[in-house]
């Protein structure tokens, strides 16, 4: 799931100063489930500005809403008929859904209210941890289930560089080795020989490096 | 006849039956050739053959190509660093090609320090390959005359494949496994990370043996002096990889701080003769890190001067 963060209140406080009536925009999906912009982070977001505009003497207009989700246009066009009594959109959603926004919306103001971060999991309640880059191609049949791409600092493709120590990267001690873990799978499943093969270099193509991606299902278009 | 795939001088003493001897040279952190030259004037006609290295520890310095060029120009022969952080496969390619063109002969493969211990840790890494990739993909060109792409390669860039090991990086019983990928990619002489802790090296080195690695490949043991008990303390701390034991820094704190660089010296002499005894070391890669004018006097006290010269 995609994984974000909240940004700073001082970075959105200045993102919407000039603007008098706002509408903080949440969404349902991956946003919610890791705590950066869901409804209950509209909520606390929009008493947060509340409180600062009050204080500094300025009255704005600021309103919440959550929509299942931003990145589906049914649900975008719930906002239809109240968009245009906003002068800014605060959108909570990744940078998927706060584009689709705009996208919809293209006489509104739309501002990103969290940092979107990664494709993660959830390791623990507050601690998610990225698992995929989206190149794909995926080889996780060839790496024990540990994706090297993700997981190790350089994506290395053929083991784990110099800098590995004591299974940890040298990025960071808190960085687990990527191909550490892969090595320990490998061994724990009896396919170390994997190891041994060279792998050919990436075609990244099917990564960012090939442009904008897209995906044309013929079959679920109507 | 013996034959040669590059015909380097590090190629042809290796083919010899010597033991070689490689240095190391930084280049600077600016435009200036002139503290280059005068570094690796120290190193000249006591090695067989001198690495540029490649925007070490990811700090930005005057590229390799440009430095060996230089190298090349006072007749000391360049070993070539390239690391795959900072460019993609065109333009690893494309210095190859170019290396290889102006007469560079030795080429060094690897994946580089993460750009977060350089200078200019915001910026975006590459690693389009990995130094496996890298070596394989030069070998691809020398001998076959393809490209990555399979496109033919209009004059092959005739040079010796050198890649790094690291034997005392974890997980410690695939380095071996590791260091056998890169010479089945491709290369022929591997310069090890600094040795320090001999008894893991020892270990390594049977490993090879017993996997016949040294048969196929000619492997460098990795020396780096230890300036000061500072200097030791700060490889062990900070230096990703690295393995220096405490009877090491209590032997360089036993003697006085004007007297610890001799220290220093004698204990990597200590070294080098341990290393050169072990079977399958073919060489030395005497790393003196800022310290070029004492690698004449550490070779010669190691008994490896002079060089021997080979045609």
């Amino acid at each position: 799931m995609i994984r974000a963060v909240g940004k700073p209140i001082e970075e959105i406080i200045g993102m919407v100063q000039d603007f008098n009536k706002l509408l903080i925009a949440g969404c349902d999906g991956c946003v919610t489930v890791c705590e950066a912009g869901g409804l209950k982070e509209v909520k606390v977001l929009a008493a947060a500005l509340r409180l600062y505009f009050t204080q500094a003497g300025t009255s704005k207009q600021i309103e919440e809403t959550s929509l299942t989700r931003q990145c589906d246009k049914e649900y975008l066009a719930q906002l239809r008929d109240s968009i245009d009594g906003y002068d800014a959109v605060v959108s909570l959603a990744c940078g998927v859904g706060a584009q689709f926004v705009a996208d919809m919306y293209t006489k509104k103001v739309v501002f990103p209210g969290v940092n979107t971060s990664f494709m993660g999991a959830t390791e623990e309640r507050g601690w998610y941890v990225e698992r995929c880059q989206g190149c794909g191609q995926c080889i996780l049949a060839e790496t024990g289930g540990v994706c090297p791409i993700a997981r190790c600092s350089k994506r290395m493709l053929n083991g784990p560089c110099g800098g590995s120590e004591a299974g940890k990267c040298e990025v960071a001690p808190d960085i687990p080795c990527g191909w550490e873990l892969i090595y320990e799978r490998l061994k724990t499943l009896g396919q170390l020989d994997r190891f041994e093969k060279p792998v050919t270099p990436k075609d990244w193509t099917t990564s960012r490096d090939g442009g904008v991606r897209k995906i044309l299902r013929e079959d679920l278009r109507v | 006849m013996t034959t040669y795939s590059a015909g380097s001088n590090l190629e042809k003493i290796f083919k010899s039956g010597k033991k070689a001897v490689t240095g190391e040279c930084g280049p600077p952190r600016g435009a200036d050739a002139e503290h280059f030259r005068h570094k690796a004037n120290f190193l000249k006609g006591c090695v067989d053959a001198v690495n540029v290295t490649d925007n070490q520890t990811a700090v930005v310095r005057f590229c390799s190509l440009a430095a060996s060029k230089i190298l090349l120009e006072m007749g000391i022969e360049p070993v070539m660093q390239m690391v795959t952080r900072d460019m993609n496969r065109i333009a690893l390619q494309s210095n190859i090609l170019g290396a290889a063109a102006m007469g560079i002969k030795n080429l060094l493969c690897l994946t580089g320090d993460h750009q977060s211990f350089g200078d200019h840790p915001q910026s975006k890494n590459v690693h389009d390959l990995d130094s496996v990739q890298l070596a394989n993909t030069l070998r691809m060109m020398r001998d076959e005359g393809k490209m990555i792409s399979g496109t033919e390669v209009q004059g092959r860039p005739q040079m010796f494949i050198g890649a790094a090991a690291n034997p005392f990086a974890d997980p410690q019983e695939f380095r071996v496994v590791r260091m056998g990928k890169k010479i089945a990619a491709g290369v022929q002489f591997i310069q090890t990370q600094c040795i320090y802790n001999m008894e893991r090296f020892h270990k390594f080195m049977e490993m090879a043996n017993d996997m016949g690695l040294t048969e196929k490949a000619y492997i460098m043991a990795g020396i780096t002096p230890l300036k000061s008990v500072g200097m030791a303390n700060y490889m062990k701390k900070f230096v990703p990889g690295l393995d220096v034991p405490d009877s090491y820094i209590t032997r360089l704190k036993g003697v006085p701080k004007d007297k610890q660089a001799a220290e220093g010296i004698k204990i990597a002499v200590e070294q080098i003769h341990e290393c050169l005894a072990m079977k399958g070391i073919a060489g030395i890669h005497l790393m003196a890190i800022e310290w070029e004018e004492r690698v004449p006097e550490i070779l010669e006290t190691a008994g490896l001067l002079p060089r021997p010269t080979v045609s």
